[in-house]
């Protein structure tokens, strides 16, 4: 046994008990940060705040909410939001932070391509924030479903209703998700438990992984640079704190983050005051009714985007049926940012500000995502149809892009934007019933989808600044 | 290679381990199964005696609306290809066409405009013709025909009846 002597304090006692002093240096007061970052290097502290509140006002709805089809409607909506004192506070806290938690997740995922904060040694950073978007996301549309009004019903109905893409098992996979042959009480005591537990654990699992994978790469910063950071942090130990590039995380960087945190804060509370209707669908205040779907259905604003890549392919196209183009569409939005860091094919870590192709294609990214944003709220009727349909595209051709610009093969490049015109072209002559069920736009389909998949395998690195 | 004793104790133990495993998946999945009470339930049985040409009702199957739409004699589907031709179901004298209300595409489900005669699905804008034909938007398929059986004037559905089995080709 290790020798003890008698401590003269309480910290001491613990200190030799659980090495606290130890801990509290490798955790964060000598857990190094680099200087040269600004405000969206903060968005972490901002998340790891959002997910805390999730949990406590979690707690407190917790007490009330009663998971049975028959009750969970006014549980919500007379006993927590009536009848519980502070009760509605718990409500539009959990509602709003649900909602603000996805705009600061787009956030940090945009700083991290922005920055190039993926690759070279940073990939595990990378797919362990996208386990932890997917995770994040299975949450969210889990307690969609609990308030267990219109909205909430057909949301999960749609949402399940998905699986049923899946080849041979859909059908009953769907039936064996739902526990019923339609979204039941069965469905909604099963998705209770995943949103109270088994999915908050594998995210605080996620999470504690995602802090891990930071301390070898360590934090990037606004020039890419390659920081030596033990050679730093023993210039910063010595007293060289100007001359040093790097700050230890506490009590250095937590007083910059607890700055923009505090804004962020204003923001939120405004929000959980006076406009927590932003997150609460009017329809949702209609108990669930499995027999009628409200007129226009529509994910929250976080899943939007991706809803309107699975719509965006309203025709067929000879053999591939319109719902089963908008699967694979939407199969492969939901997975394709894991890959990013392969898609990437330099490896050079700099803002894209300096990376001159990959600058245009992260704007184009961002405003095809705004894009169908705002149409996937829309009814897809008349020309929305058809502009969803190329943003839908123009999401995949991004995609596709990517290798080509990134290794700087302009033939490639050309092929792809041409491809991606031909497909505009022919969506419209689809639209207007100007084609037939053309040959031509089947072929382009199968050498876009092949393309897609193949490129990044065939294209080579193109090596950056070494 | 020679086993030494303790590689043996080493793969029986992973083996039964295994074993203990994989009997808790397979009881996992058997918890997620819907019960049998919900899987015996959902036999609907409907009296079409009391329906009016033109008219379309809806009942409820398995948590399902199920559309009837009862045809006047100069309104069929005889448009169409021979196999969806048979969509139709011929009880007494007259006929009806009997099909789950939910949209192909996501399960949304689809309301009757009569003026138009179509099938308009809110969610995706999917339309279908009066005999439950897809005709635009994302729906891959015609809406589905429940399993029923014929009882007279009364339909049974979620039976397998022999005029069930010729329409989807069993027979």
């Amino acid at each position: 046994m290790a020798h003890f002597t008698k401590a003269n304090s309480l910290h001491e006692w613990l200190d030799q008990r659980l090495a606290i002093d130890k801990l509290w240096k490798v955790l964060a007061a000598e857990y190094w940060v680099p200087k040269n970052i600004n405000f969206l290097w903060a968005m972490g502290v901002v998340l790891m705040t959002m997910f805390t509140i999730l949990v406590i006002s979690g707690i407190f709805l917790l007490m009330y909410y009663k998971p049975d089809t028959k009750l969970a409607f006014d549980s919500v909506n007379y006993t927590i939001m009536q009848e519980v004192w502070y009760g509605w506070l718990w409500r539009h806290m959990h509602a709003v932070a649900a909602s603000v938690v996805f705009l600061v997740i787009y956030i940090h995922m945009f700083t991290g391509i922005y920055y190039a904060s993926y690759k070279r040694g940073r990939e595990m950073i990378w797919i362990s924030g996208m386990l932890l978007f997917v995770t994040f996301s299975a949450e969210a549309f889990s307690g969609y479903m609990l308030p267990w009004g219109q909205m909430s019903y057909w949301a999960a109905q749609v949402i399940t209703n998905l699986f049923g893409g899946i080849p041979f098992i859909g059908d009953d996979l769907v039936i064996w998700i739902r526990g019923n042959f339609y979204v039941s009480d069965p469905t909604l005591t099963r998705f209770f438990m995943l949103h109270v537990l088994l999915m908050p654990l594998i995210i605080m699992g996620i999470i504690g992984l995602h802090f891990y994978s930071l301390r070898i790469p360590h934090v990037n910063n606004q020039d890419g640079e390659e920081i030596d950071f033990d050679a730093e942090a023993e210039k910063y130990k010595a007293g060289l704190k100007k001359e040093s590039k790097v700050i230890p995380f506490w009590p250095v960087f937590i007083s910059k983050d607890l700055f923009v945190l505090g804004v962020f804060m204003i923001f939120y509370f405004y929000l959980v005051f006076y406009h927590y209707d932003f997150a609460m669908d009017p329809i949702n205040f209609d108990p669930a009714n499995p027999m009628k779907t409200p007129p226009h259905i529509y994910p929250e604003w976080y899943f939007l985007w991706s809803y309107e890549v699975l719509r965006g392919f309203f025709f067929d196209v000879g053999p591939l049926s319109a719902m089963d183009m908008g699967l694979i569409a939407f199969g492969i939005a939901n997975v394709i940012f894991f890959a990013l860091p392969w898609f990437d094919k330099n490896d050079e870590v700099a803002p894209a500000a300096r990376r001159g192709g990959f600058f245009i294609w992260f704007w184009l990214m961002v405003i095809d995502m705004i894009v169908l944003t705002i149409w996937g709220k829309l009814p897809p009727t008349g020309f929305n149809a058809y502009i969803g349909y190329v943003a839908a595209v123009g999401f995949l051709a991004l995609w596709a892009a990517l290798p080509a610009v990134t290794a700087r093969k302009k033939g490639l490049l050309m092929f792809v934007i041409l491809m991606t015109l031909a497909l505009y072209v022919a969506g419209y002559m689809e639209y207007t019933k100007a084609l037939g069920n053309g040959i031509v736009i089947v072929a382009l389909f199968v050498i876009f989808y092949a393309l897609f998949f193949l490129n990044p395998v065939f294209v080579r690195n193109r090596g950056g600044a070494r | 290679m020679a086993q030494s004793r303790r590689d043996f104790l080493g793969m029986v133990f992973g083996a039964f381990a295994g074993a203990g495993g994989l009997a808790a998946l397979y009881a996992m999945k058997r918890t997620w199964d819907p019960l049998p009470s919900v899987m015996a339930a959902g036999f609907t049985t409907v009296d079409l005696s009391p329906m009016k040409e033109g008219e379309l009702r809806t009942v409820t199957w398995r948590g399902k609306p199920i559309f009837i739409l009862k045809k006047p004699p100069e309104e069929n589907c005889n448009h169409l290809p021979d196999e969806t031709k048979k969509r139709l179901v011929k009880v007494g004298d007259a006929e009806y066409l009997v099909m789950i209300g939910l949209c192909t595409h996501l399960g949304c489900i689809p309301s009757w405009e009569p003026d138009k005669k179509i099938f308009h699905c809110a969610c995706h804008g999917g339309e279908y013709d009066a005999c439950g034909v897809n005709t635009f938007g994302p729906p891959p398929r015609p809406m589905d025909i429940p399993p029923f059986k014929i009882e007279g004037t009364k339909l049974v559905l979620g039976e397998e009846g022999p005029e069930y089995k010729k329409m989807v080709g069993k027979a």
